[in-house]
């Protein structure tokens, strides 16, 4: 989906209807400025979704972890700085142990119609690169038409027991704008 | 105080609870009361508690004792704030404050002179325990880990002996699949 100035178009709600049906119950999160106000801001209000605000990025895959041996599905909103962060952490938990760890990271500053391997932001173009060293499969939503990949992925994760990263290639718009377009 | 002693008497204590423990205390522990319920997480240092919150949300029947090293707290601070913020019950938080990144080579904390105490309750936590003797260790302990969480304990030990501690066996698929069977069947195994 795209604007009439053929910017992607993401509704953050349309994302959150993916997490639920994803059947996830924890949303582990440091803020983000690329999805702050799109998708964390309405989660945070969402009464489905119980949100655990951490002070770093690795304690979230800590928690993830800990939940994962109750069977708790959780999904990790962070920026792909602290993607980049929380790296022991992933190593460990996702990789070497290979626990379904469930990531959906913001790319700020990512342009639009440009696929993050060439973005000019060095931080944005390293991050698929580093997950496919990693080993963690990962795909883009760049618009709505992305969306209807998240639960499937989502469920395929904990299904294998295996790390996903969802990367955020556009800022998510929030509820009002949704209203006002 | 001796850890390996005042494990002993730790050991007296539970029953059902999950026990997180890391590194030297980790090690210490396993050889104290090897069981089932025994949570021996992986690779990035100063996460004991993460894990345990997981575990605390996970299965809010259950007490959760974690048992870290000062170094480990110093790398993840902030899990202080999230741990009291959270304010689950059924978390019950102890450092074991030598002032020596023990299971690194012994090498001391960049200052060993921290107030944990006082780091906690500044974080969040209304009554933090600070445990010196013996004595104080015996008194404290069986309330802290009954006590509505989340609770916080400092407790200061001596150091032990330095490594090498081999953490393989621990940290084995096998020990980490029979963890998660023993809370699956609530096997209760002290």
């Amino acid at each position: 989906m795209t604007s009439s100035s053929s910017q992607p178009i993401l509704h953050g709600a349309s994302i959150i209807d993916a997490i639920k049906a994803a059947d996830v119950r924890y949303v582990l999160s440091v803020p983000d400025l690329h999805t702050a106000q799109g998708l964390l801001a309405p989660l945070a209000a969402d009464r489905a979704i119980k949100l655990i605000r951490t002070c770093k990025e690795d304690e979230t895959f800590g928690i993830a972890a800990g939940l994962s041996y109750g069977d708790q599905r959780a999904l990790i909103l962070i920026q792909y700085t602290g993607f980049l962060y929380a790296m022991n952490a992933i190593r460990a938990m996702a990789c070497e142990q290979s626990l379904p760890m469930c990531m959906m990271i913001g790319l700020l500053g990512k342009e639009a119609g440009v696929e993050p391997i060439h973005s000019t932001r060095y931080g944005v173009r390293i991050t698929e690169p580093l997950l496919d060293v990693l080993g963690i499969k990962h795909m883009c939503v760049h618009s709505d038409d992305d969306v209807a990949l998240i639960a499937p992925a989502i469920d395929e994760a904990y299904r294998t027991s295996r790390p996903l990263a969802i990367l955020i290639g556009t800022r998510p718009l929030p509820p009002q704008d949704e209203v006002a377009a | 105080m001796n850890r390996r002693a005042c494990l002993d008497h730790l050991h007296q204590l539970i029953t059902d609870e999950i026990i997180v423990a890391a590194y030297s205390t980790a090690s210490d522990w396993i050889t104290i009361n090897e069981r089932p319920l025994n949570y021996y997480f992986f690779g990035a240092m100063g996460l004991a508690s993460s894990h345990a919150i997981g575990l605390a949300l996970a299965y809010p029947e259950r007490n959760i004792i974690v048992l870290d090293g000062d170094g480990s707290l110093l790398m993840n601070l902030g899990t202080l704030v999230t741990m009291a913020s959270l304010a689950l019950p059924n978390l019950h938080y102890s450092v074991w404050h030598n002032g020596s990144y023990e299971a690194n080579g012994g090498h001391p904390l960049p200052s060993t002179h921290v107030d944990f105490c006082g780091l906690a309750k500044s974080a969040g936590f209304t009554h933090p325990h600070r445990i010196t003797t013996t004595a104080d260790f015996h008194q404290i302990m069986p309330a802290f880990i009954r006590e509505r969480g989340p609770s916080f304990a400092e407790i200061i030990i001596e150091q032990g002996p330095i490594g090498p501690r081999s953490y393989k066996d621990m940290y084995s698929k096998q020990r980490r699949e029979r963890f998660k069977a023993a809370l699956h069947t609530n096997e209760n195994i002290k």
